[in-house]
């Protein structure tokens, strides 16, 4: 293209732009009482107009784009390295709350990170090594978190006796669902499970007499350490954690205590996701992704595949809910609404679908995010929206992810396109 | 019975919008393959430029309604189809080739993206509009329960029905309607006999945008309240509408959404309004695992 043709798409490229910007960004309706007041933006839109002319025109002068599944320089570093990264990455974790600048926020925060980590693993089972695109998964994560805050309350169950019994029935959900519907073309699948994560929540805030309904499920018991309680007071017949080792009673002391509950559970996880891809079924997922038909020939059977890694991830995010509900002790249907199924599928899909340390770091970029302002906590899912285009567009196996494809077509589809 | 015509007429006009968002799906889907996901959004954003161009034309004096309301529309269609064609050459077209999912994956950032966008732009508080066109018929009366069909409720069904008429006429009988009939059955060989694809695919998502303005402005009209999230439920449903009336198959998307209105309507006249949405994902899901065709639509066969 020469620059008169450049400028020229500049040019059209702002102009739709400008059509774009006009209608919402131009003008901001306020409706104060019965009282509505029109104001004109267009300030905005020539700056957004500007931009995405100089954009355009920037963008002209890169290389053309190919839709590539070379990796990344750094992901191959990355995954050179990963072993001694991980273990750097874990003796950090193991650290974290002892260093000298650490506070209850920050263990706090990690907590959080730690939550989405394990949660990010989780699904990666599914949508990373056995492909199947699940938009429901905080439904899962719903039943955990409710079974576990159920039983606890109900039958007195400690943390420890409910986690099993959370996991196995957010397991349950996941076959029973699955069990119909995983026949289905992937992209089917995808809307059933959102439609079953909506279901899932509709259920929740409706059935009050089991769920509290919109107020949610208050005074969740806490986890104890060996029978030590981390309170202020002990209760009859408890000791508390403080008492029991001659130190004065810190509320920090629960938060280090959750956080290192979350962090062997996220590495369990991480144990558990790691050597399942080395036995025969997790071989058998992978080989799933990438043909369902030559699959079928060679004699595995997809649904059963399906319905074990699908059940995985669901047990999964059954121990991760069973968590959530005990560090805040309180859980409502709108902690698990598609925001969150959608936030825990852009990590996955960020991170690289299939890479345990991509999921690590979305999971870092997306939590602390919004802790570094306001203003920048509402652009968050704004980005993480564009992001997942943009990563779909130049690096459709994710950032982190390394596994190329053994063979290739070149894209047929597109040569007789163009 | 008199209720049962009441939440009938309901039904019918919510199903008429329905009807209108799920073309968009169906006719993208029946093309290339694809969910778009961000068709919800599309919708909403429809509604929100019909509300934004309601209030722009008040602010300068226009308040002939008649001439209000065919601006609106016009205007609402008009940057919708902008919108549309936008989405599909950024998010959509450069992935034609790549893995399955990709589009689909694309497509959901699209949606949260454009989400988030109108609500950082227009705010996250529900917008309300003051009724602008009221009045009615009374159908009949029994036992002191009043049937009535709104002049709104008339106009949604009569705007649907001529849109219907003149949208398939356009498939039928224009050479862009042969164009997308014969990438419907075939990309390859429709590029090979000279028909300019990726300019098909664009202008079916124009018309699926068009569609989901029109519908977006009478969802506004009629309920005269908006935010940023309507689309997610909306283009759900509108989804579950074309599945239900056989995904690909135009008739079979207004069928399925006169349905999913109706479903709707008389779960929450008859049953539990707050489980109306339970009952349209379950269709969903039961269609899909027991009839994935749909009504009308032909099964999809799979080739190797």
């Amino acid at each position: 293209m020469g620059a008169g043709a450049r400028a020229k798409d500049s040019a059209l490229a702002a102009f739709i732009a400008c059509v774009l910007a006009i209608p919402l960004v131009g003008f901001d309706i306020n409706t104060a009482g019965s009282l509505t007041i029109v104001e004109t933006r267009f300030g905005w839109v020539a700056i957004a107009v500007a931009g995405v002319f100089v954009g355009r025109l920037g963008l002209g002068f890169l290389p053309r784009r190919q839709l590539s599944f070379e990796p990344l320089g750094i992901a191959v570093f990355l995954n050179r390295n990963i072993r001694p990264l991980a273990w750097c990455g874990l003796a950090a974790a193991v650290i974290w709350p002892f260093l000298p600048f650490s506070s209850n926020y920050l263990v706090d925060l990690a907590t959080n990170v730690l939550i989405y980590i394990m949660l990010g693993w989780g699904l990666n089972v599914v949508v990373g090594l056995a492909g199947l695109l699940d938009l429901g998964y905080a439904a899962f994560y719903a039943v955990g978190a409710y079974s576990f805050a159920l039983f606890a309350q109900d039958f007195d169950l400690s943390f420890w006796q409910a986690l099993p019994i959370s996991g196995l029935l957010a397991a349950c959900a996941g076959v029973l669902l699955g069990f119909p519907v995983l026949r289905l073309r992937g992209d089917y699948l995808a809307i059933v499970t959102l439609g079953f994560g909506e279901i899932v929540r509709i259920i929740l805030r409706n059935w009050s007499s089991l769920t509290g309904g919109p107020n949610g499920i208050n005074n969740i018991p806490r986890p104890s350490l060996f029978g030590l309680v981390f309170a202020a007071g002990a209760p009859p017949g408890k000791t508390t954690f403080a008492q029991f080792f001659g130190i004065s009673f810190d509320p920090g002391h629960r938060l280090i205590f959750l956080y290192f509950v979350i962090l062997a559970l996220a590495l369990a996880t991480n144990f558990i996701t790691l050597r399942l891809r080395r036995l025969p079924i997790g071989r058998a997922w992978e080989a799933l992704r990438e043909d369902e038909i030559a699959c079928r020939a060679i004699g595995i059977n997809p649904t059963t595949v399906k319905l074990s890694a699908f059940g995985t991830g669901a047990l999964l995010a059954g121990f991760a809910g069973a968590f959530f509900a005990t560090r805040l002790g309180f859980i409502s249907p709108e902690s698990f609404t598609f925001q969150e199924s959608a936030t825990v599928v852009a990590i996955v899909v960020l991170g690289g679908r299939g890479s345990q340390l991509g999921v690590v770091l979305a999971a870092v970029v997306l939590v602390t995010l919004p802790e570094f302002g306001r203003e920048i906590g509402q652009f968050r899912m704004l980005f993480f929206g564009a992001a997942m285009v943009a990563i779909m567009i130049w690096r459709p196996r994710g950032l982190l992810a390394l596994r190329a494809p053994s063979i290739q077509i070149a894209e047929p589809a597109r040569e007789a396109a163009e | 019975m008199s209720y049962f015509l009441q939440q009938l007429i309901n039904g019918l006009t919510l199903g008429a919008i329905y009807g209108l968002i799920a073309i968009g799906y169906t006719m993208v889907y029946g093309i290339i393959g694809m969910i778009n996901f961000a068709h919800g959004d599309i919708y909403m954003i429809g509604a929100f430029i019909s509300l934004i161009t309601f209030f722009v034309l008040g602010a300068v004096g226009v308040t002939w309604v008649p001439l209000a309301l065919a601006l609106v529309l016009v205007s609402a269609m008009g940057f919708t189809a902008v919108y549309g064609w936008t989405v599909e050459r950024v998010a959509y077209r450069p992935l034609r080739g790549s893995f399955r999912l990709a589009p689909l994956i694309s497509a959901i950032g699209m949606s949260i993206f454009l989400q988030n966008y109108v609500q950082l732009l227009q705010g996250a508080r529900v917008k309300t509009l003051p009724p602008i066109i009221v009045g009615g018929y009374q159908l009949m009366e029994s036992n002191g329960f009043v049937v009535q069909i709104s002049h709104l409720q008339i106009i949604i069904m009569l705007v649907t029905v001529a849109l219907m008429a003149g949208f398939s006429f356009m498939i039928a009988a224009t050479p862009l309607g042969r164009a997308q009939r014969a990438c419907e059955q075939d990309l390859t060989m429709a590029a090979l006999l000279g028909i300019d694809v990726d300019r098909t695919i664009s202008a079916t998502f124009v018309i699926g945008a068009v569609l989901a303005a029109v519908a977006g402005t009478l969802v506004t009209l009629y309920y005269g309240a908006i935010d940023f999230f309507i689309g997610f439920l909306a283009g759900l449903k509108a989804f579950t509408a074309a599945v239900l009336g056989g995904i690909g198959s135009l008739p079979g998307a207004v069928l399925g959404g006169m349905l999913i209105g109706l479903i709707e309507s008389l779960w929450s006249g008859y049953f539990s309004a707050a489980y109306k949405d339970v009952a349209v994902f379950g269709i969903l899901i039961l269609v899909l695992v027991f009839r994935p065709a749909g009504l009308l639509g032909r099964p999809e066969v799979e080739k190797v």
